[in-house]
């Protein structure tokens, strides 16, 4: 009898010694894995910032580029190409993106239609964007007969309606009904309690969203190489030309060149766009923090 | 003066609510347009190559004979490779986000996402200029020849940097913030007082991990999954540095291939006349494919949003 005692609790001890020791196994795995994954990450940035932090000067970041071997070149050209570039999808993609959240959150709750739309908008959100490249060289390119900055601008602003709707909605979504009720019961048409009311009070979100979806497509690469290619130039002719920016630039300079020089030049160009990105993601999480932290 | 008003109102309100609505639907109909624009530009494919297109194996500019499988092949290749690397990094790192004090796992939560945000391209110049060198000197050899994995078929012995392992390593480190941001999103959904019964029954984390937050949230792992696969799947620039970019069926995972998207950043800029319905063929299988991902995606996302009455 006791015997059998004994056996029983030395054997549960070993089943709670394995089962510790399962537990302590899978915490360490995560840390290491947690630990691996910020490591790598910061292992690139860290490449990145070092690399291009050493080709950075005044003139790299004031003069055009220019073919190998002639002095003075820099990348000028190429951001203010990627600003065009974007600042053209973001006047294109916005507006449309802004008014079918309004749709779905003030008008098409619950309804089929609405369905299917959330549903496209999903799908359109994790369609590749070499897809989207490749359509809009259909689209536009092939029947207008060359690359142009503009073309860019529109693959960009299909990348970018999808994020932009889908945070309009959430962010409105999350303006309170008594309010909607409220502006409504003071004698304001629908137009003006959704445009100087809702979107009022929401606009902290709608900004959110916006900036983050600029952050996204401004290091987009695939699409602008079916659309905007690149150009040693300056950006002078938006609408009818190859536009030089900085993510096509990189690729050129890092696959398509044998020159030390240039590859550094890419590395700053990684370095600038890296930033770029960074500051605009950074920028409105500060922005969507601020309006938390005031309710 | 009061009823001109109204009437201008309710004008007003209809052309706004017209607007949205149009805005609205163009989303549905901009996706039509995509299957529809995609499947009439690779009609002249089909009609040459039929539907042995996808399979065939040639890549002939001279003598205008193209075949999809090379580039079929490595899609699938490297995207089960990244999701092969990534998925048991992400659900780790998940539970731990999740496990974790909230705001030591909120700044962590933040670092990830922060990381998600960083261009492809940039992924793409750091493995040429540093993975690459690093597989061939030390990794690669290490694999085959110190741990014998070289041995096994199909594993490869001689690498030179490039190929389809690198370009595995590389996406796996692309995709793993968003499959860990999704998890660890499904993993908080567990009602809080699941998991602290568990615990108070006397399990470990891990017991409470697996038995509860697994159970409970299974669906919606399956489609961090997807969102993680349908990134891989269309995946161009991370991949098209590393990948060798050469028209031909994987033999081993040191061999250099090429994807779907790789093919098609590569050859636009020749592309003519049968070539350029070729890349739309591409391209449209392309669509199919991260198509029928989403949809799987969004799918069990949904089950697990409503199985919990939150909608």
């Amino acid at each position: 009898m006791t015997m059998m005692n004994n056996n029983s609790i030395s054997a549960r001890r070993r089943g709670l010694f394995r089962r510790r020791l399962a537990d302590r196994i899978v915490r360490l795995l995560s840390t290491a894995a947690l630990v691996i994954a910020i490591a790598g990450m910061g292992w690139i940035l860290w490449n990145v910032c070092a690399r291009g932090i050493s080709v950075l000067s005044w003139s790299f970041l004031t003069e055009s580029t220019k073919p190998w071997g002639i002095p003075d070149s820099g990348i000028a050209n190429a951001i203010l190409g990627t600003l065009e570039i974007t600042l053209g999808a973001a006047l294109i993609g916005i507006p449309p993106a802004l008014l079918g959240g309004i749709y779905l959150a003030e008008f098409g709750r619950g309804t089929r239609l609405a369905g299917i739309i959330r549903f496209a908008t999903n799908v359109l959100m994790g369609m590749p964007s070499v897809v989207v490249g490749l359509f809009v060289y259909a689209l536009m390119v092939v029947p207008l007969g060359g690359f142009s900055g503009v073309a860019g601008s529109l693959a960009l602003a299909i990348l970018m309606i999808p994020v932009v709707l889908s945070t309009t909605e959430e962010m409105l979504r999350m303006v309170p009904d008594t309010l909607r009720e409220s502006a409504l019961a003071l004698g304001c048409s629908r137009t003006r309690a959704t445009l100087a009311i809702l979107c009022r009070s929401a606009r902290s979100g709608l900004l959110t969203g916006i900036l983050l979806a600029v952050a996204r497509v401004s290091g987009e690469t695939a699409p602008l190489l079916f659309t905007a290619l690149w150009s040693d130039g300056w950006p002078r002719d938006y609408f009818t030309g190859p536009t030089a920016n900085l993510p096509v630039l990189i690729t050129e300079y890092s696959t398509n060149s044998p020159f030390a020089e240039q590859h550094a030049a890419g590395w700053g160009a990684a370095l600038t766009v890296t930033v770029m990105v960074l500051l605009l993601n950074i920028g409105s999480r500060i922005i969507f923090k601020e309006k938390h932290h005031v309710r | 003066m009061a009823r001109t008003m109204n009437i201008s109102d309710t004008t007003v309100d209809r052309t706004f609510r017209i607007a949205t609505g149009a805005a609205a639907v163009a989303i549905p109909l901009l996706l039509l347009l995509f299957i529809v624009q995609l499947t009439w530009g690779s009609l002249p494919a089909w009609r040459e190559f039929g539907p042995g297109f996808l399979i065939g194996t040639e890549w002939d500019p001279v003598a205008g004979r193209y075949g999809a499988l090379p580039a079929i092949a490595g899609t699938l290749l490297t995207t089960f490779l990244a999701l092969l690397f990534a998925i048991p990094a992400a659900f780790v790192t998940a539970l731990y986000l999740a496990d974790a004090p909230p705001v030591f796992g909120g700044i962590l939560s933040q670092a990830l996402d922060l990381l998600a945000a960083i261009p492809s391209v940039i992924y793409g110049m750091w493995g040429l200029f540093v993975l690459a060198p690093i597989m061939q000197e030390t990794i690669q050899p290490f694999l085959s020849e110190t741990l014998g994995l070289g041995r096994i078929p199909f594993f490869g012995v001689d690498g030179d940097g490039f190929g389809f392992l690198t370009a595995g390593i590389i996406l796996a480190l692309m995709i793993l913030p968003y499959i860990s941001a999704v998890m660890r999103n499904v993993f908080l959904m567990t009602p809080p007082m699941l998991v602290e019964s568990a615990r108070g029954i006397g399990c470990t984390r891990w017991e409470a991990a697996r038995d509860i937050m697994v159970r409970y949230g299974a669906r919606g792992l399956l489609g961090a999954i997807f969102i993680g696969l349908g990134r891989a799947l269309g995946e161009t620039m991370a991949v098209l540095f590393v990948i060798g970019n050469i028209s031909e069926v994987p033999t081993s995972l040191y061999s250099s291939g090429t994807t779907i998207a790789a093919t098609l950043a590569n050859h636009f800029a020749e592309a003519d006349g049968v070539l350029r319905a070729v890349l739309f063929a591409l391209g449209l299988v392309l669509l199919a494919l991260s198509l029928a991902v989403q949809i799987f995606a969004r799918y069990y996302l949904m089950l697990t949003n409503s199985s919990r009455g939150e909608k």
